[in-house]
């Protein structure tokens, strides 16, 4: 499980993550929602080791990540960044083969290939994989920073807005993939969306964040509600069923 | 998955062709290096050809010292600070390096900076150098991230004071002790100290046997600090590895050859276009080897062409601030 107690976070005088208690990492796929600015990306960089906590502490599995060697965490925690960019010239082969660095430190193995190969796959990169990344469309290059973080192969795993760019169809998609990593590699994904529908549809859990702190944790039906969504986003959001499905109305 | 539409009808699987190859692109490069050797050591002997031989092997080793520091620690500093335009040089760290020199001078006199055992004298000014540098640059590059205009600013005011810093102190030296300096300080390539020599590729040769094994750990550095700690990086400690290396082999490079200020520039940024890869197995190496060429052919045409006894560094230097303006505006035109 992925813990955190009482953690803060202050940028200047401005608290981002204010006293946040959250236990992450349940079985299947948990979305983190909640309005720009409300703490989300820096929540994730808490648990990732990329900002130092004012208070509190973040274990991942019991091991305190302050005292736990990075490398170590590495092979049970991946994130997927909000803005990914690189200024090297790689192409998406490249990438996806960092993914496995925590494993292999940089030599290939056989196994570490195969891992390379299922997600290229999965992401549905075969006939890119030569390209350089600065040669692919917004949501191609998407998909080969989600194939990295597939290929790292870790029991966690958190990624920020990985719909970012992407098609209708590759939204549907990637969330399909979500699933999969959840139901048939045991995997523990948190995500963030902003399409709440996305994360109704796909998620078991919701948690909602606003001004740093969780405002609504609860199964996703639960969350489907005028009165909760208008708590989180303070706008209207008129919710309803198709099919037995809770579905948002918010375009207008 | 599904068919994507937009794909290329084929995936490009097949090997690229053999020039696109780094291992191939290499392999010319060191070819035309041994040829450039065997050529400015066996023509144009003025007198005996042993004596000659003997003098001119002296100086290919240098270069070989020389252009190894610079092009390792080049490419390397450009990997731990995410750009491709500053330099260790450009940021005043040989300008500190001479400035440690002459500050010993200034304080002790000429008389105890020769009275010194020169190893002894050599490792203090190393120690000083690192300890500084890793300071300085672990305060400059360790925090959050700065606007690389910002840092080529301070990199250019730090380097313009140490070197009117050193200047201003070398002018009050009597001329006794700015002779003994200079000596020190300004061997030309092509009369090296023995021991100089020998012992600045030791440390170049140090500086190395710390990178090398890191080679792998650098290429995940390219993806930028937030990724190379998500992939299990220990960022602080590497870099601050890095550059105690970087620092060890600049003293080093300085102490034989004097500064050069837009030779690494040069080299790194050649590498890159001409590597073909982006992995410092790859790059380190082109850098070294187009510092042999850039030194031996600059020597060669200097010598043999114009037979000019000049320095060559002088002209390294007007080419690569060419160079480093063209970069420059080119960066800032994006
Ligand atoms: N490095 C920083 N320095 C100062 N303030 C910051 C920094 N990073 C984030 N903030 C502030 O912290 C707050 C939360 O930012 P965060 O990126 O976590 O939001 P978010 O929930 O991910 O938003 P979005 O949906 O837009 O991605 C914002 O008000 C932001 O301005
Ligand atoms: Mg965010």
């Amino acid at each position: 499980m992925i813990a955190l107690e009482n953690v803060t976070k202050r940028y200047g005088g401005q608290t981002v993550v204010d006293d946040v208690s959250l236990t992450l990492g349940g079985e299947g796929v948990t979305a983190l929602i909640g309005p720009n600015g409300a703490g989300k990306t820096t929540l994730f960089s808490l648990v990732g080791r990329l900002v130092r906590p004012d208070a509190g502490r973040v274990t991942i599995g019991g091991l305190d990540i302050t005292t736990t060697p990075s490398a170590e965490l590495a092979k049970s925690l991946a994130v997927l960044r909000q803005e990914n960019h690189v200024a090297a010239r790689l192409t998406v082969h490249d990438l996806v083969e960092f993914g496995r660095f925590p494993h292999s430190r940089g030599r290939l193995t056989v196994e570490d290939r195969a891992h390379i190969e299922q997600a290229i796959d999965y992401l549905d990169l075969d006939a890119y994989r030569h390209r350089f990344l600065d040669e692919l469309s917004g949501g191609q290059r998407q998909r080969a920073f989600i194939a990295m973080v597939l290929a790292q192969d870790t029991r966690y795993v958190l990624l920020d807005e990985p719909l970012n760019n992407l098609d209708l169809r590759h939204m549907t998609e990637i969330m399909r993939l979500v699933r999969r990593m959840a139901d048939d590699l045991g995997k523990r994904v948190v995500t963030v969306l902003h399409d709440i529908n996305f994360a109704a549809t796909w998620s078991d859990r919701i948690v909602a964040m606003r001004d740093g702190s969780v405002v609504a944790d609860a199964p996703a039906r639960e969350i489907m509600r005028p009165e909760v969504l208008r708590a989180v986003y303070d706008t209207d959001v008129d919710v309803r069923e198709i099919d037995g499905k809770p579905v948002a109305l918010y375009y207008g | 998955m599904l068919a994507d539409p937009a794909a290329p009808a084929r995936s490009p699987r097949t090997r690229p062709a053999s020039w696109a190859r780094p291992g191939v692109r290499l392999a010319v490069l060191g070819a035309v290096v041994l040829v450039l050797v065997a050529v400015y050591l066996f023509t144009g002997v003025p007198g005996r050809l042993a004596f000659a031989l003997e003098i001119r092997s002296l100086t290919v080793v240098a270069m070989l010292v020389v252009s190894t520091a610079v092009g390792v620690s080049t490419v390397v500093f450009h990997t731990i600070t995410q750009n491709r335009i500053l330099t260790p040089s450009i940021m005043g760290f040989d300008a500190f390096y001479v400035l440690i020199s002459t500050v010993i001078v200034f304080v002790s006199g000429s008389a105890a900076f020769l009275a010194f055992d020169e190893i002894t004298l050599w490792f203090v000014q190393v120690v000083v150098m690192v300890a500084f540098s890793a300071l300085l640059f672990g305060w400059l590059f360790g925090g959050k991230r700065r606007s690389i205009h910002l840092m080529l600013l301070v990199g250019i005011v730090l380097g313009t004071f140490f070197r009117s810093f050193t200047e201003w102190m070398q002018r009050m030296l009597d001329p006794l002790d700015f002779q003994v300096l200079s000596d020190a300080m300004f061997a030309s390539l092509t009369r090296p100290d023995e021991t100089l020599l020998v012992l600045s590729a030791v440390l170049v040769a140090l500086g190395c046997a710390a990178v090398v094994p890191l080679r792998r750990t650098l290429d995940v550095l390219t993806l930028g600090e937030p990724a190379a700690v998500g992939l299990g990086v220990d960022h602080r400690r590497v870099v601050m590895a890095l550059f105690a290396a970087v620092s060890v082999m600049i003293a080093a490079s300085t102490a034989l050859v004097g500064p050069i200020l837009f030779f690494g520039l040069i080299v790194a940024n050649l590498a890159y276009s001409y590597a073909g890869s982006f992995r410092h197995a790859w790059t380190m190496p082109t850098a070294v080897l187009l510092g042999m060429v850039c030194l031996l052919g600059g020597q060669l045409v200097l010598e043999r062409v114009f037979g000019y006894g000049g320095t060559l560094s002088t002209v390294i230097d007007f080419a690569g601030g060419l160079f480093f303006l063209y970069l420059v505006l080119r960066k800032g035109a994006r």
